[in-house]
């Protein structure tokens, strides 16, 4: 049955089943378990920032060693395994089928992940999350680097064999019945997503065999003094990961689609231009990989090459917000919790794709890069957008996984908290950027903007702490003590408005 | 769905479309005018190492940490690292060109103002990263 802890059982049967919500329920708690140690190191990060000089963090090589974890933790052991969570509590239903295509590839995919974020934290390696040589080859200190390359090796194996999973579950397995056309948005948004990663994660791979050996020093790909190229390696991890911006930001989005509709009680305004906007998404996400590069004596041909490209992502991104705001256009909106971080996870949407718009433009560009612009900006996407959307839908999951009510008043403290919090530490950061703060510094110049702008953002952090903290102690106690859901609709939305439940249990 | 028409989002991302070919536009050009130093620009060859800069002048003049230019002339950096990456910034002048192993990059500027302006390291470089500063000093 789907409720794990509606109906407990021993934790060796969750653990041990290939079943996708017993699956899905391990990739969600153990994301958030990464979230909030990710987050730990956040607030670190922002208290040693506070005032000019040494605060609570007596060396910057640990300093150094908390952002670059802080990077990898969020990205590959939160925002990646949650969105697999989702998946797999979701696609399955949404393709009306019994579980994933391959049960125990799916648990396999998802046991890779605890060694690699053990290997990521008890490593904890310095050279950020890009890992660029030579300084990743020559001199990041060792052990910590190599265990980060092994984990980056697993993680990238595990999102491999998770995307080939949803790929084949979606295309098929799904009901004869079904048209590919009438898949909900959700399951489009895997199938997208997926195929994405099947595409740029082999290239990656690649990089980090010969980064490697460069380290043992068996190899010179990257050393020019051995006829390599280390701009060869920033081509290879963006093409990667350029593309794996879209696979985190593609699922949010489609939560964002499961949850807009239901709460604003009317269809989606156009189930076609989600599924175009998301196709173009995945095929433009390969366009602009170079722009993060813009500075390292490309070209003006290269460059505008590459802006081109990047520009070419926005009208399908733009698609988007234009289909939710139209969704919700005249319609009776609820704003229950959900709604609420599906809502404000737009609004900083479209702020950050403003700024990316701006940032793509290649004079601007040099103003901005690998400065606190550069922060703020991809901030307001993993955490304004895809953290937003995720947290969003955790709750609107909520009931289905423990068959009881969170407290809907603390949701909604939680989300008012989290949105003012972003605001001030991710707005502030861009004008920080502006005014020349580079990124990845342990300390900084006392001129009085730094200071102030530097106080705010720590200031909303601090906010944005509290707030999941709160959110915790409310998922905690609400699963074990919460109000029974009424299963039909736990939102009194007054129509047959909870998918994942009935689609289950078509009897109700 | 097909229910009903679509065309207030035909004209959205038209005008979406619109601003992103203006925005493409004037950055082609602005790019355009300040991508090629000029040909009368001095050289200087600027190293960074672990974890200061080195600056070469044209008549071989080297200086450590400041940089003394005069205003009114155009100025051509040949940029290089002796170890890892690291990125020349000078924020006010907006120079910004990444020191990157084997590589010599160009950037060139023509400062107007005369004063003290801080130099920094934008790439991160490891243990000082932070405090891999400068001075530049523009003089009359």
């Amino acid at each position: 049955m789907v409720l794990e802890l509606h109906k407990p059982r021993p934790i060796w049967q969750i653990m041990f089943s290939t079943h996708h919500t017993d699956i899905g329920l391990l990739y969600t708690i153990t994301s958030i378990t990464f979230f909030f140690m990710g987050g730990a190191l956040a607030l670190g990060i922002r208290a040693e920032l506070f005032l000019p000089g040494t605060q609570i963090i007596t060396d910057s090589m640990t300093f150094n060693r908390m952002f670059t974890v802080h990077g990898t933790a969020m990205i590959f052991l939160f925002l990646l395994p949650f969105a697999s969570g989702v998946g797999n509590y979701f696609v399955p239903i949404m393709v009306r089928y019994k579980d994933m295509a391959y049960p125990k590839l799916n648990a396999v995919a998802f046991w890779m992940i605890p060694p690699a974020g053990a290997l990521i934290w008890l490593g904890f390696a310095d050279f950020t999350w890009y890992a660029t040589p030579p300084y990743s080859a020559i001199r990041a200190p060792g052990p910590a680097a190599d265990m980060w390359i092994f984990a980056q090796k697993i993680l990238g194996v595990s999102s491999v064999l998770g995307a080939i999973n949803f790929v084949v579950t979606i295309l098929k397995c799904k009901h004869p019945d079904l048209p590919l056309s009438k898949i909900p948005l959700l399951a489009w948004s895997f199938l997208s997503a997926s195929l994405i990663i099947i595409v740029a994660v082999p290239t990656f791979a690649a990089a980090l065999v010969m980064l490697l050996t460069d380290r043992l020093g068996v190899s010179g790909f990257f050393d020019p003094a051995r006829g390599g190229d280390p701009i060869a390696y920033q081509h290879l991890f963006w093409f990667t990961f350029h593309p794996e911006v879209y696979v985190l930001v593609i699922p949010a989005i489609g939560m964002m689609y499961e949850i807009i509709p239901r709460f604003s009680r009317k269809p989606i305004f156009s189930q076609s231009s989600g599924i175009f906007a998301f196709v173009m998404l995945s095929i433009v996400s390969f366009s602009s990989w170079a722009h993060h590069m813009y500075s390292t004596g490309m070209s003006f041909t290269e460059k505008t090459v590459f802006m081109i490209g990047t520009l070419a992502a926005v009208p399908a991104s733009a698609m988007h917000v234009f289909n939710f705001i139209a969704t919700m256009w005249g319609g009776r909106i609820k704003f229950a919790t959900p709604m609420m971080w599906s809502v404000g996870g737009i609004a900083l949407f479209f702020s950050a794709g403003a700024g990316g718009v701006a940032n793509s433009a290649m004079p601007f560009d040099f103003i901005t890069h690998d400065s606190y612009w550069v922060v703020g900006h991809f901030h307001l996407f993993v955490m304004g957008t895809i953290a937003f959307g995720s947290i969003g839908f955790l709750y609107y999951m909520f009931p289905y996984i423990t068959g009881r009510m969170y407290n809907e008043t603390w949701g909604k403290i939680h989300f008012i908290m989290s949105f003012a919090g972003t605001v001030m530490v991710f707005f502030t950061q861009h004008v920080l950027g502006l005014y020349g703060m580079p990124r990845r510094v342990y300390d900084y110049q006392p001129y009085p903007e730094y200071i102030v702008m530097n106080q705010i953002a720590s200031v909303g952090a601090m906010i944005i702490g509290t707030s999941m903290v709160i959110w915790l102690i409310n998922m905690i106690y609400s699963a074990g003590k919460g109000k029974e859901a009424n299963m039909d609709d736990p939102w009194g939305l007054g129509g047959k408005y909870y998918f994942p439940y009935q689609a289950k249990t078509p009897h109700h | 769905m097909s229910g009903h028409s679509n065309w207030p989002e035909w004209i959205y991302v038209g005008v979406v479309i619109v601003l992103l070919a203006y925005v493409g536009a004037e950055a082609w050009n602005v790019e355009r005018l300040v991508d090629r130093a000029p040909a009368e620009a001095e050289v200087i060859k600027v190293i960074g190492q672990q974890w200061f800069w080195t600056f070469e002048h044209a008549d071989g003049t080297k200086e450590v940490g400041e940089l003394h230019i005069k205003k009114g002339h155009a100025y051509k950096f040949e940029i290089t690292t002796k170890d890892v990456n690291h990125a020349f910034n000078i924020h006010d002048y907006v120079v910004l060109q990444d020191a990157v192993a084997g590589r010599i990059n160009e950037v060139w500027f023509a400062p107007d103002k005369a004063g003290e302006f801080p130099i920094q390291c934008r790439e991160y470089c490891g243990l000082l990263h932070y405090n891999m500063r400068g001075t530049l000093i523009v003089e009359e």
